[in-house]
């Protein structure tokens, strides 16, 4: 049956945070430990920080965040498409140019608008 | 009950899940899979190409690399675990402790799963399909998504090390590496297109069988296109040369683990080798035809005769061939750090996605054209395709669907004209540049 093939992707994952936390439980055991305030600051080449640091971030980064949604969605939805256009011919191969066509409009409509300057 | 309400069911899934059919045999195949490979041989790989990439690397500098522990150096990467794990782990104050820590964890997670698809050779052969099955964990019959959801974790375990630190070199590589891995994440999926639609597979030990067949599909253009998108794209997903702007030392200190000291910043260093381990076995697995030698399935069938031993010759060959791909594929990713600088910011976007996705957009179609020509058994041989349009069958939905697809395609070429030629008035959310249409990076 085929989700049993998930079940070691479980097992798996455990693995995978008991290997992280191998070391780090390691290191808390066997590193030493000498708090001091100075240790403690914000690494700033030697500088005491000043203002907040999680401030707002300019617009760019979330348009790109945008419009990467639209083409990791347009990629899942070749995937089946792709995998079974040998059994749907000619047909199924224009309706995704189609589909390409409008994406890539997609695309140029960004770029003319300036969406894709990074300065 | 409706179907959706079914999903509400705990007893519907819990039959799925339920462990009746994992038999004893299979569980000690999934424990030394876990135990030998994901536990000591990958972990010994990576620590092994760190080694290797500071050898190399000397090597191009015209230095001798390091030669102090152990023969050749050999032991440089166990003395330096010893001082990793003896460092002192320093927080700083004002970090969210919980989500510092958790952060090298994700991305440890994220390098591990994405080996758990990938065949290492060609395992046994299914004697009714006469289909190699693949030494692999497991082989889930969607692996090729899994493998890039799974490896795209690593973008949230990047942005949570930036922006838990509280540090604000750190917050400017968190934000950095969430742009640049988006970006580069469309065309590493969209490259592996091509390959999904010549197989009929997102499996990866079908992919690996279907290049027995074809031949290695490197060797053909879309092929060769599109392994060179993956390859650029995998070498940005990894965050290495020329595509290291997240940690970027010359300019933010560290980036996004500025603020991790110790094995803390061990995990991350693993996990980066890791995930270079995993996209090398990924473009092996898709292009270079995993186990197999190019051309031809000589040895494979041939030296096969049912017997164990044969199965084993077979075997030590293709992992042999495997690891002989990777290395390669592992020193052009070392070649390409030691030979190129680090791109600007605004060119590294505009070669993703003014460069990298109209051209694998292309290429797609290229492919789907280039497997009605080459690669479609000849029942469909190319003179056949013009005939198709006029043989199809008569039918309502058939002719509603030309109908609406004639319509699409008027109107997509219309809007694209008047994009072109400039006729709309654009609204410009950035200074307009001079010409639309230009890439800045001309400038």
């Amino acid at each position: 049956m085929v989700i049993f093939n998930y079940v070691f992707i479980g097992v798996l994952f455990l693995g995978a945070i008991a290997f992280a936390l191998g070391p780090l439980i390691l290191m808390f055991i066997v590193a030493p430990r000498k708090r001091s305030s100075t240790k403690g600051d914000t690494y700033e080449c030697g500088l005491l920080t000043t203002g907040e640091t999680w401030v707002r971030f300019r617009i760019q980064y979330y348009v790109y965040a945008l419009l990467f949604v639209v083409f990791d969605i347009e990629s899942i939805y070749l995937y089946p498409w792709a995998v079974s256009y040998a059994g749907l011919g000619l047909f199924a191969l224009i309706e995704m140019i189609v589909f390409l066509i409008m994406l890539v409009i997609g695309l140029v409509y960004a770029w003319a608008k300036g969406v894709l300057r990074w300065v | 009950m409706n179907f959706a309400a079914s999903w509400a069911v705990p007893l519907v899934w819990a039959q799925y899940f339920a462990p009746t059919e994992i038999s004893f045999l299979l569980a000690v195949k999934w424990f030394l899979w876990l135990a030998v490979a994901f536990f000591g041989l990958y972990p010994l790989i990576v620590a092994y190409m760190v080694w290797a990439e500071r050898k190399v690397a000397a090597r191009f500098q015209d230095r001798i690399g390091p030669n102090r522990v152990g023969p050749l150096g050999l032991l440089q990467p166990i003395a330096d675990l010893i001082k990793l794990i003896t460092k002192e782990d320093i927080v700083p104050r004002t970090a969210d402790g919980l989500v510092h820590l958790l952060a090298p964890i994700l991305l440890i997670i994220s390098a591990f799963m994405v080996l758990a698809v990938v065949p290492l050779g060609l395992g046994y052969l299914d004697s009714d399909t006469r289909q190699w099955r693949g030494i692999v964990p497991v082989d889930p019959p969607a692996g090729l998504v899994y493998l890039l959801a799974v490896s795209s974790i690593s973008t949230l375990g990047v942005f949570l090390a930036g922006w838990s630190s509280r540090n604000k070199y750190s917050l400017l590589g968190a934000m950095r590496a969430v742009a640049q891995l988006i970006s580069y994440e469309i065309p590493q999926v969209l490259a592996t297109i091509p390959i999904v639609l010549w197989t009929g597979s997102l499996s990866l030990v079908v992919m690996m069988n279907k290049q027995l067949e074809y031949g290695w599909f490197l060797f053909s253009p879309p092929g060769l296109l599109a392994f060179a998108i993956l390859t650029i794209a995998s070498i940005a997903e990894v965050n290495r040369t020329p595509f290291d702007l997240p940690e970027a030392e010359s300019e933010i200190i560290a980036g996004y683990h500025t603020e991790y000291s110790g094995m803390r910043f061990g995990l991350f260093f693993l996990a980066e080798y890791m995930s270079v381990f995993g996209v090398s076995c990924l473009g092996t697995v898709l292009f270079l035809g995993g186990g197999t030698l190019p051309f031809t399935t000589f040895p494979f069938l041939t030296i096969l005769t049912e017997t164990s031993f044969s199965y084993i010759l077979c075997n030590v060959l293709s992992v042999s061939l495997f690891a002989i791909k990777v290395l390669g594929y592992i020193f052009l990713m070392f070649w390409i750090r030691v030979t190129l600088p680090r791109m600007r910011v605004d060119r590294l976007m505009n070669f993703s996605w003014k460069v990298l996705i109209p051209l694998s957009i292309v290429n797609i179609l290229i492919a789907a054209i280039w497997y009605e020509f080459v690669l479609r058994p000849p029942v469909h041989s190319y003179w056949n395709i013009p005939l198709l349009l006029f043989s199809l069958p008569i039918d309502a939905n058939v002719v509603e669907g030309w109908l609406v697809t004639l319509v699409l395609v008027l109107l997509s070429v219309w809007g694209m004209l008047r994009i072109f030629r400039g006729t709309t008035s654009v609204p410009q959310v950035m200074p307009a540049p001079r010409v639309a249409l230009r890439p800045t990076a001309a400038r």
